[in-house]
């Protein structure tokens, strides 16, 4: 065993600030065992979220060192404990306490993308689909939710445009939805307009961040791109799909 | 003066998980308006960590299965103490309740043909779950997520139901606190669904989240409705062991469908050396059988490692307690050596187990396509709950009702992998249904002042004390279940076990914590505490009460099953006066049409 330093962001809006703890680190041990193990011995009130422990959940997403992570799946053995260890809050979403942030924006915005709407099934109620026509949108839906993308995306995390910009979990949403084989909804008019998928630079900063390692730029959101083009920009390709 | 927001609803869900939002849909979909709360955001709950599968007859892989098979196996896992009517109900719906998941946009992974594929499981004759990878957890619950925030049901998220409240002799509604400002909440509802889940936090080695405190078992006991099947909780054969903070955590029985396989520190596959009598004959007698049926050959029969949960906690625990284990106290499972018989088998065990393989790689350092894992038992699921009634999931409370894992009956003395995510859609469309029929039925409710008074100020308590450290008594709670009414139980350990945990009662009630009322982690901790103690001692009563070993309940002072004290199910219930009563209640007399189903299965 082994001491080591956490810099831990304690505080709501406006009255916090970095606080310094030391405690005991062991073998194998990740950042959320350490905020534990403070919180059990000298933070009782320390505000943190987590559920799995295991990357599933995507409850306990935080900066690290700066960087956006999840806390149960950052060993300490990958950081450099001589130096003291700074853990704090997203910054895209607005403080609760300590590292807890108001994600709420992000159940809203799901809320205005056009739902699933299924083509009918077969006779016996089932559909049938092939594997390969599925990867591509099962690579969408192993997104856990964690946010960390719409963390570091600068629309939303330098210039604040929650109110034009879905972000890219989203848009990885919407693609799922688009590229699903059994989905007949549309969804380019919301993204060119409400949802702002103009705004995406393809700076790809989301897709290092995914701890699910999802190609959110180069699979979701270009495809996306090009369709809001091809719809916008090329009507008899739009009257296509309609009738697709 | 007592300041709370106040909502109104025909149904109040409590609870997100898969049966929460199931019931919720359902509730919503009859014309109920409902609410939901969750203890935490919305599509984290436990459902999301579901790995294996959604065990249905489907019978796209195999077309021998049914319902009839699904409905023997899961009555042979769960000893006979299964509730049958809820066995029976659950095998016949459940391929309707996965196939609607699809409808709704659920990916499953495919057949060749296109149809939704389904693996092998411990306990399951045929090829019977449906899944994506090793997340099928994820899948369902933002399936559920995604199509019921549609449906106009209103979501509180991270609320927590303090009690359940009464109007003469049935439900009124519930009183919490939510976490972000620690203010309270009022729900007055027609009808209540708890969908709470289990109570693994009470031990410590566990595969559960903070969330597992028993919250459900313990307000319906306090309000004074009926459990049953309470001394049963699962522990899986194979949770992470090594390194030590991540203990506890789930390897999915995936592992051991896909091929993998459990050996001791010799090499030896021993799971051939113990098969009990009523498998014996749909067991492999040779590891080459064993991996042709991983493979998908239909003649041959399963390998011992997919018996079920808890022969294989157990047979990990003999080679461990007989010094035959692994370094860190556990045995080996490996899924690597399948190379030797897959030409891609690096490949094939990345695409099957995608979080597994990332699992072990991140936390533990080990790479599953060239190393073993080390494996050993972790505290997983409750198979005991509120007892209902099988067709309306309502219990003995009228108008509250219960589905998932905080519901008891389906699973009898052992749950069958799989058989879990089918109970939440099967039972959370039931529950949902008869909540919305029973609210729409009953006249509206009057709240008691004073009940919601005396929570309040009980809940406020600990800000005024500087007293014992909430999460120190948390542990010692853990650690007193794990070491006394764990595994293997004796009599005297849990009468001890007894005597330990009314000193941990009277420390919880001097818990202190700092701070206020925000989103205070310890506040959170100490208000679960009630419910912790309450589900640690009717665990430790009941399993006194059984002096038999039957499915997950082994007894070292009564090893073996006992057809006298198989013949009933345990149930506990609150007194007027408030003392926990204990009771025998015969099981149900099996129908003929069923009993003759069992016979032919065998
Ligand atoms: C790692 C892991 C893997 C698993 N794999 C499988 C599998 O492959 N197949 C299978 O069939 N089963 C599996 N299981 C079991 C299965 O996942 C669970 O039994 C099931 O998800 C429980 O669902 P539920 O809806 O009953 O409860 P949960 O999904 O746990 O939801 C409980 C909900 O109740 C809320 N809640 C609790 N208390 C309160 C309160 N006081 N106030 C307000 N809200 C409250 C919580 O916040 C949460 O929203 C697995 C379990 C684990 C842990
Ligand atoms: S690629 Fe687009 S969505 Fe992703 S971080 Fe950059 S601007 Fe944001
Ligand atoms: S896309 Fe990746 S980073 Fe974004 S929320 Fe989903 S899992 Fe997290
Ligand atoms: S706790 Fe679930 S992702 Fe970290």
């Amino acid at each position: 065993m082994s001491a080591a330093m956490f810099r831990i962001w304690r505080g709501g809006n406006g009255n916090g600030s970095f606080r310094e703890y030391t405690t005991e680190v062991a073998p194998g041990m990740v950042v959320l065992d350490a905020v534990h193990r403070i919180q059990a011995e000298q933070a009782n009130d320390l505000a943190v979220r987590w559920n799995c422990k295991a990357g599933k959940c995507g409850s306990c997403s935080a900066e690290i060192n700066g960087l956006p992570r999840l806390m149960c799946m950052t060993r300490l053995d990958t950081l450099p404990l001589e130096e003291p260890i700074t853990i704090e809050p997203m910054k895209s979403f607005p403080l609760i306490k300590d590292l807890v942030t108001d994600v709420s924006w992000n159940y809203q915005v799901k809320k205005t993308i056009r739902p699933f709407t299924p083509r009918p099934a077969a006779a016996d109620g089932s559909w049938r689909m092939a594997q390969e026509d599925v990867d591509r949108v099962q690579e969408f839906r192993k997104c856990i939710e964690c946010y960390l993308c719409q963390d570091v995306c600068h629309v939303l995390r330098e210039h604040h445009l929650h109110g034009q910009f879905v972000g890219p979990r989203l848009l990885v949403f919407t693609a799922a939805l688009e590229m699903h084989p059994l989905d007949t909804g549309r969804r380019t008019d919301d993204l060119h307009r409400e949802h702002g998928i103009g705004y995406c630079n393809i700076t790809k900063c989301c897709t290092t961040v995914c701890p699910e390692g999802i190609t959110i730029t180069d699979n979701a959101i270009i495809p996306l791109k090009e369709r809001v083009v091809d719809d916008h920009f090329d009507p008899l390709r739009k009257l296509f799909r309609i009738f697709k | 003066m007592l300041e709370y927001q106040t909502h109104e609803y025909d149904v109040l869900v409590i609870g997100a998980g898969g049966a929460g939002l199931r019931a919720a849909i359902e509730a919503s979909a009859n014309g109920a308006r409902v609410g939901v709360v969750t203890k935490s955001l919305l599509g984290k709950a436990h459902t999301v960590m579901a790995e294996g599968g959604i065990a249905a007859a489907l019978s796209n892989v195999d077309e021998r299965d049914n319902w009839k098979v699904h409905f023997a196996d899961t009555m042979r896992g769960g000893q006979y103490l299964n509730n049958w009517r809820m066995a029976e109900l659950h095998a016949k719906e459940a391929p309707d309740r996965v196939r609607e998941l699809e409808g709704w946009g659920a990916l499953f992974d495919r057949t060749k043909d296109g149809r939704i594929l389904q693996r092998n499981f411990g306990g399951h004759r045929y090829p019977r779950l449906a899944h994506v990878g090793d997340r099928t957890g994820l899948e369902m619950i933002r399936t559920l997520q995604d199509h019921g925030i549609h449906l106009g049901m209103e979501v509180h998220m991270e609320c927590t139901v303090l009690v359940l409240l009464k109007d003469e002799g049935r439900i009124a509604g519930a009183f919490g606190y939510e976490r972000e400002r620690g203010r309270f909440l009022l729900f007055r509802a027609k009808a209540v669904v708890l969908a709470t889940g289990g109570i693994g936090r009470a031990y410590k080695i566990t595969s559960n989240s903070w969330e597992y405190t028993g919250d459900g078992h313990s307000l319906a006991y306090g309000a004074g409705a009926s459990l049953i099947d309470m001394e049963f909780v699962q522990f899986h054969p194979t949770g992470m062991i090594w390194p030590p903070s991540v203990r506890g955590i789930l390897v999915t029985e995936g592992v051991r469908g896909e091929g993998g396989v459990l050996k001791n520190k010799d090499g030896r596959r021993f799971m051939f050396d113990d098969i009990p009598e009523n498998y014996r004959s749909q067991t492999a007698d040779s590891e080459e059988e064993g991996w042709r049926y991983t493979q998908g050959d239909r003649n041959a029969r399963r390998p011992p490692e997919l018996l079920t949960r808890d022969h294989v906690a157990r047979c990990i625990m003999r080679e461990v307690r007989e010094g035959r284990g692994s370094p860190h106290g556990g045995v080996f499972l490996d899924i690597a050596w399948i190379k030797t018989r897959v030409p891609t088998g690096a490949e094939y065990i990345k695409r099957k187990l995608p979080n597994m393989y990332h699992q072990f790689k991140q936390l533990a350092g080990v790479d599953i396509t060239n190393e073993v894992m080390e494996v050993g038992p972790t505290t997983h699921y409750t198979m005991g709950g509120v007892r209902v009634d099988p067709d309306t999931q309502m219990s003995d409370l009228p108008g509250l009702f219960a589905a998932g894992e905080c519901a008891g009956g389906l699973h009898g003395a052992n749950r069958l992998g799989g058989n879990s995510l089918s109970d939440l859609l099967v039972f959370g469309k039931r529950g949902g249904e008869y909540a919305a029929k029973f609210a729409s039925e009953n006249g509206a409710v009057s709240i008691n002042l004073d009940e919601i008074e005396a929570a309040a100020r009980w809940a406020l308590e600990p800000f005024e004390r500087t007293g014992e450290n909430p999460y120190e008594v948390q542990q010692d709670l853990q650690e007193l279940m794990q070491d006394l009414a764990g595994i293997v139980r004796r009599e005297g350990e849990m009468r001890d076990a007894l005597e330990a945990l009314n000193k941990l009662v009277c420390r919880a009630k001097r818990v202190g914590v700092p701070g206020n009322r925000e989103y205070n982690g310890g506040w959170h901790t100490a208000l679960d505490l009630r419910h912790l103690l309450t589900v640690a001692e009717i665990v430790t009563r009941t399993a006194i009460e059984r002096k038999e070993s039957r499915g997950a309940h082994f007894r070292e002072d009564y090893p073996s099953k006992n057809d006298q004290e198989g013949g009933s199910n345990i149930v506990v219930q609150r007194s007027k006066s408030g003392e926990m009563e204990i009771r025998r209640e015969p099981l149900m007399a099996l129908p003929s049409e069923l009993n003759q189903v069992i016979d032919e299965m065998k």
